[in-house]
């Protein structure tokens, strides 16, 4: 229609203004999409950080706390589990396979977990997805380690190279093991999940490591026990720090867990790792709310900036107004013009900003994966992100009624009197 | 049917809460005819443009454009009926400045479906009829597709003089349409509005309070004397 040409070559004639409101809106709903994508994405990835284990069990503390130190590798357990436990865990009928973790060491900030090749066969993470080994094998040898995708990218080891553990969990530690240096032998392929950030041993090398400590303290003198003497020895754990449990059945997990809880050898807590993210990801639930909040809030500053251009040109556009009633326009024509100017400066504002998160993206995409590990898909808007577009473009329409119901008025009043 | 084109009898208007500012007992406009209405400031002018252009609705009295009483009309009717049959020209700025002057010419074709097929019947298309127009005004076809306020101020008003006669309306009003023109340009724009509202076979009613012009004018008249409310104002 004729209104839209108008409307457009006004809008253009104001070029400047425009192309200002059009980029405050873009920028508002671009980072709308953005604090969006990275929310579901955050979520999804924080669901989908363990999979496939039925039942996390650990000595009793908190659910989240179980979680954080055996998923995670953040915060330590305030306890162990005895071996025989594990062993009575994992002998349990219903309990199809038993994942021992042992932690209390790290490399250079990254976490140490000691544990067996089961943890290669079974662990799941995502949509079902095993662990893959992108160089090397798994751990054999005593002294072998397996590091995570991130851990050999950000300390650039390849296979072969030796490594010194660190007792402990700091970041400077002051008792390294260098006593018994590890090999690489294998780089995990990227998850996206704790795991790239975690050092792979067995649960007997970190029994060699600790086999001739006493009281906590590294063994002086003769009491020192060197790599080669500590294959001689057992080195059966006597302690591990968590377990993960796949269960034959699904249907047994509550009755597992209850059994778990009530076990009488010692105080052991098992929890179902869904239910524990849930509630760990609630926790985190206010903040992302208040993000999405503020990004809703910065967008109805864009639109009000509109609302601004559009009502602060009226005055100046009374001779444009008078002159379009002279030729026939009536006083809705004139309002349906503001309405379309406003709408055109939102759809403009939503392609423009549109166009900003996928070209943010698709710059950022390895990036954030790296840093974050988190993967923003380059897909079309989902049909929620439609809606919130949707929304915006419904609120640009409802503000761009004010300008033109004042310019509804203002031409009724002025008619065909030009005012200056 | 009357020969009359407008005709007013008894009419009076005043602002809400305001004294009357018309009061005008009898004044008529003849077909084909060109009428200098003298209207100093003051004298009610601009009202009585907006009561002819249906804008506003006369208190009282009659007032009839083409036989219809526009008082009886609804508001929607009244500025249909406006562009139908009325083609204005203003002082100045007459045009929509980021629109090229061909669009221009033709906006009252996009309100006015009546125009827009006058302008078709007559010259072939709409295009072609704000074409011809504008030669007809002395505009070369190279300015057609130019922003409108590219052109000098004499150009404009001849695009805005070409604009009112468009799609043949029975009546152009012109408001000073020559008060920023000299004086020579200003008799040439008149002969040539003149000659086209001739072909046209529109009335003009031209106001303005410039009384050199009035001889080139069929007739004569002052808003002044006319209307019985009008402040009295010195010449």
């Amino acid at each position: 229609m004729h209104l839209i040409r108008i409307a457009l070559a006004s809008l253009a004639n104001r070029r400047f203004t425009a192309l200002l409101t059009v980029f405050a809106i873009a920028l508002s709903v671009c980072l709308l999409l953005a604090v969006e994508r990275v929310r579901t994405e955050a979520r999804a990835s924080f669901a989908s950080t363990i999979s496939g284990t039925d039942l996390i069990v650990g000595a009793r503390s908190g659910s989240v706390n179980l979680l954080l130190y055996s998923v995670f590798r953040i915060g330590n357990a305030t306890n162990n589990i005895r071996w025989d436990s594990f062993e009575t865990l994992a002998r349990h009928p219903q309990v199809k396979w038993a994942i021992p973790l042992s932690l209390g060491d790290s490399h250079r900030g990254y976490r140490v977990l000691g544990t067996d090749t089961g943890y290669f066969e079974h662990y799941r993470y995502g949509r079902d997805q095993a662990l893959q080994l992108a160089q090397g094998k798994p751990f054999a040898d005593l002294f072998d380690v397996v590091l995570g995708a991130e851990v050999a990218e950000a300390l650039k080891y390849k296979l072969g190279d030796r490594i010194v553990l660190a007792h402990g969990v700091a970041t400077v530690s002051l008792t390294q093991h260098d006593d018994k240096p590890f090999t690489v032998v294998g780089v995990l392929a990227r998850t996206g999940t704790p795991v790239d950030r975690t050092l792979h041993i067995s649960l007997e090398g970190m029994e060699a490591l600790h086999v001739d400590w006493q009281n906590g303290m590294p063994a002086r003198g003769n009491a020192k026990v060197s790599a080669d003497q500590a294959r001689a020895l057992d080195l059966q754990p006597k302690a591990i720090t968590a377990a993960l449990l796949g269960l034959k059945s699904k249907i047994a997990t509550f009755a597992i867990q209850r059994q778990v809880n009530e076990y009488r050898g010692e105080p052991l807590l098992a929890i179902l790792p869904g239910v524990a993210l849930q509630e760990l990801w609630s926790l985190m639930g206010t903040a992302e709310k208040a993000l999405f909040v503020v990004s809703l809030f910065v967008v109805l500053t864009g639109l009000i900036g509109m609302l601004t251009a559009i009502l602060t040109s009226l005055n100046e556009r009374r001779r444009e107004m008078a002159i379009l009633r002279s030729v026939g326009a009536r006083p809705w024509h004139i309002a349906g013009l503001l309405v379309l100017e406003a709408l055109v400066l939102a759809m403009a504002g939503a392609a423009l900003g549109l166009g900003l998160l996928y070209g943010g993206i698709a710059a950022s995409q390895g990036w954030v994966q790296a840093q974050y590990g988190l993967y923003l898909p380059l897909a079309l808007p989902s049909a929620y992100e439609w809606s919130l577009l949707g929304g915006i473009l419904s609120a640009a329409l409802l503000m761009g009624a004010v300008p033109a119901w004042r310019a509804y008025r203002q031409s009724l009043a002025d008619g065909l009197s030009i005012r200056l | 049917m009357s020969q009359a084109l407008i005709e007013l009898t008894d009419l009076g208007f005043a602002w809400p809460g305001q004294a009357e500012l018309l009061d005008i007992p009898t004044f008529t406009l003849q077909r084909g005819e060109s009428l200098f209405l003298k209207g100093p400031s003051g004298s009610g002018k601009t009202t009585l443009l907006g009561l002819l252009g249906g804008v506003q609705k006369p208190g009282r009295g009659r007032l009839s454009l083409l036989g219809q009483e526009l008082a009886q009309m609804s508001s929607g009717a009244r500025d249909r009926f406006r562009v139908d049959h009325t083609g204005y020209i203003f002082q100045q700025f007459n045009l929509l400045p980021f629109l090229s002057v061909r669009e221009n010419v033709e906006l009252p074709c996009r309100f006015s479906r009546s125009r827009a097929q006058r302008a078709s019947e007559r010259h072939g298309s709409i295009d072609g009829a704000a074409a011809q127009l504008l030669e007809h005004l002395g505009l070369k076809a190279e300015l057609l597709e130019r922003r409108a306020d590219s052109l000098s101020i004499g150009q404009q008003q001849r695009v805005a003089a070409a604009r009112a006669l468009i799609g043949q309306p029975e009546l152009v009003i012109a408001d000073e349409p020559t008060s920023a023109l000299d004086h020579d340009a200003r008799e040439a724009f008149l002969q040539l509005l003149f000659a086209e509202c001739r072909a046209a076979g529109a009335s003009l009613l031209f106001v303005s309070h410039d009384q050199s012009l009035s001889p080139l004018f069929d007739r004569s008249v002052s808003l002044a004397e006319l209307n019985r409310a009008a402040k009295p104002v010195e010449v």
